[in-house]
């Protein structure tokens, strides 16, 4: 079994003069979950598209559990999965009836659709739902079901395109749960994502995306350890107070970032620098790990870029 | 950019639009496509006819009899690949989530075409049975007529197809049913012969292809189908073609960036 999911190399796509995707290059492997990181904008959609066969690549190469998108698409989409970042399940069917429609396409048997349908009803735990009408159901429980319509053709990779955006903090939580699962299970997922605690739960690699190029790929933690440090302590007050922090910390050469009303310093072991920063008693302190937004922060910048 | 053709997997979405329709069947079915020519019929046919009397040597009930069924299938492929179409097309994205799995847009378009003018050759032979009831289509040639309601039904489903391709809201089917298809309605022979329109508005008629299937199913019905009457059918085969292309690559435009 080869162990690369997909390959992107050079991977572009214009609209008109908009350049949405940038050539960019990235390999997926078979069994983790690689997370594509980035503002609205970024084109993490688009790329996304690209991999599911949906939207044409104007340059670079694709290629898809073997089988050049191009190509091959149908092929491609036969042992994909996609969940959508547009809801569009079909509304006047219950979810038993979404599930046995699209079991269709994919030429799965009535007497195995209604095998695999009842299973995932019961893995994205809508069991008791399945005869409800569609717009019975909450936005997390809509998800749920796209998960589970993604999976009927059993696929080897699974597309998730923003799958919590919207959703409440239960319904996230038991969203990530069942993609962990999955995980275990040994299927392949890509998915966006601008919540970067999203992709800190899920992903074992990330690419962090910003106006159609890749700034950053790899683990998030050696990401995270390599641009940002260990830890960072905020400190939130006027500038007097910031510069009698610089000054306090003064000597232990650390790097600090003002960003309109908090200072950032980062560090590789705060304990030792609080005390002197909490004579200065600053309304807000806070000393925690260096986090995935930290990163992507360093490297796209603070600035909003519509 | 080479045509992309559908595949037998166009046969999927047809299925998939019946599953929803059975479960709204009955509003669907007593809705315009069949209601309306079915009230023209009563009225115009029987009502209207005690005054006009005969026309070209048939009751007036029997001279609008064709036009009936073959109205009624054209307003049911109408509607159902305008209003329908661009509901799947455009607010359900229903499409896009298709196209996920193996089928193409393109078997997409096929099958929701093929599902119109299903709809369409339904409705049509419905009203093509109550014509029969009445005693409206003596002759056995009337067997025939379904299949000049299936090249009618693709048809209209391909043009209606194209025109949801092309609207920007439900208004813009509010033209084309007032614009187009009523015309149609009007002017091809259903309500009075050609020969009493003038000569010009015979001319544009005879460009119109619901001429072409009311005449030939009149003849049908009255039992003495000449290859004159027949043949004008086969006009209705290369408009269809160019619609399902046109549908075909705008729907792609549409969609698909
Ligand atoms: N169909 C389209 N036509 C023109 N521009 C588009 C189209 N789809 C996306 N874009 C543009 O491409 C860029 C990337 O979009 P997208 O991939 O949706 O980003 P993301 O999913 O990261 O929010 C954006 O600038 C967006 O406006
Ligand atoms: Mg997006």
């Amino acid at each position: 079994m080869p162990s690369v999911a997909i390959s992107a190399s050079r991977l572009t796509k214009r609209f008109g003069d908009r350049v949405a995707v940038d050539g960019v290059d990235f390999d997926v492997e078979v069994g983790e979950c690689f997370g594509l990181l980035g503002p609205n904008g970024a084109g993490k959609t688009t790329t996304v598209r690209m991999i599911h066969a949906f939207t044409p690549i104007t340059a670079g190469d694709l290629v898809v559990l073997g089988l050049r998108v191009d190509d091959e698409p149908v092929a491609v989409k036969r042992r994909l999965g996609v969940v959508p970042q547009e809801e569009n399940l079909d509304p006047d069917l219950t979810p038993w009836e979404n599930l046995m429609v699209f079991a269709r396409y994919f030429d799965i048997p009535r007497a195995e659709a209604r095998r695999r349908a009842a299973d995932l009803l019961e893995f994205v735990g809508l069991t008791s739902r399945a005869a409800s009408p569609l717009d019975e159901l909450s936005g997390g429980m809509k998800r749920r079901l796209l998960i589970a319509r993604a999976l009927l053709n059993q696929p080897e990779l699974l597309i998730l395109d923003e799958p919590t955006t919207g959703l409440d903090p239960q319904a996230r939580h038991l969203v990530w749960q069942r993609l962990r699962a999955l995980k275990a299970q040994g299927v392949t997922q890509v998915l966006t994502t601008h919540y970067m605690d999203e992709a800190a739960q899920l992903c074992d690699r990330v690419a962090l995306m910003d106006a159609g190029r890749i700034l950053r790929q790899g683990r998030p933690a050696d990401l995270i350890r390599a641009e940002v440090g260990e830890e960072v302590i905020e400190i939130r007050g006027d500038e007097a107070l910031h510069r009698a922090a610089v000054a306090a910390l003064d000597g232990k050469s650390l790097r600090w970032e003002r960003a309109g009303d908090t200072l950032y310093c980062y560090c590789a072991d705060g304990r030792e620098l609080l005390p002197a920063l909490s004579t200065l008693k600053p309304a807000h302190l806070l000393h925690r790990p260096a986090s995935l937004e930290d990163l992507f922060l360093k490297v796209a910048g603070r600035s909003l870029q519509e | 950019m080479p045509h992309r053709w559908p595949t037998r997997r166009a046969v999927r979405v047809w299925e998939r639009n019946l599953t929803v329709f059975r479960k709204y069947s009955l509003p669907s079915l007593i809705g315009p496509s069949i209601g309306e020519p079915l009230l023209y019929l009563l009225g115009l046919g029987f009502g209207l006819g005690t005054l006009v009397g005969t026309v070209g040597g048939l009751r007036y009930v029997e001279f609008v009899a064709p036009g009936m069924v073959m109205s009624s299938t054209m307003f049911a492929a109408a509607y159902e690949c305008t209003y329908g179409a661009y509901v799947r097309m455009i607010h359900q994205r229903t499409y896009e989530a298709i196209i996920t799995t193996p089928l193409s847009l393109e078997d997409v378009v096929a099958g929701d075409i093929l599902w119109g003018a299903s709809k369409g050759a339904f409705n049509g032979t419905v009203m093509l049975a109550v014509v029969g009831l009445f005693g409206l289509a003596p002759s056995p040639w009337t067997l025939a007529v379904p299949v000049i309601i299936a090249l009618l039904a693709v048809l209209f489903a391909c043009l209606s197809q194209v025109v949801a391709a092309l609207a920007k809201s439900f208004e813009f089917f509010n033209y084309y049913l007032t614009l187009v298809i009523t015309p149609m309605f009007l002017f091809c022979g259903v309500f009075f012969p050609l020969e009493s329109l003038p000569r010009w508005a015979q001319g544009l008629a005879r460009f119109l292809p619901l001429t072409y299937a009311v005449e030939a199913t009149r003849a049908l019905m009255r039992g003495r189908p000449s290859a004159q009457a027949l043949l004008p059918i086969l006009w209705l085969v290369p408009p269809t073609i160019v619609a399902f292309l046109l549908a075909a690559r705008l729907v792609r435009r549409r969609l698909i960036h």
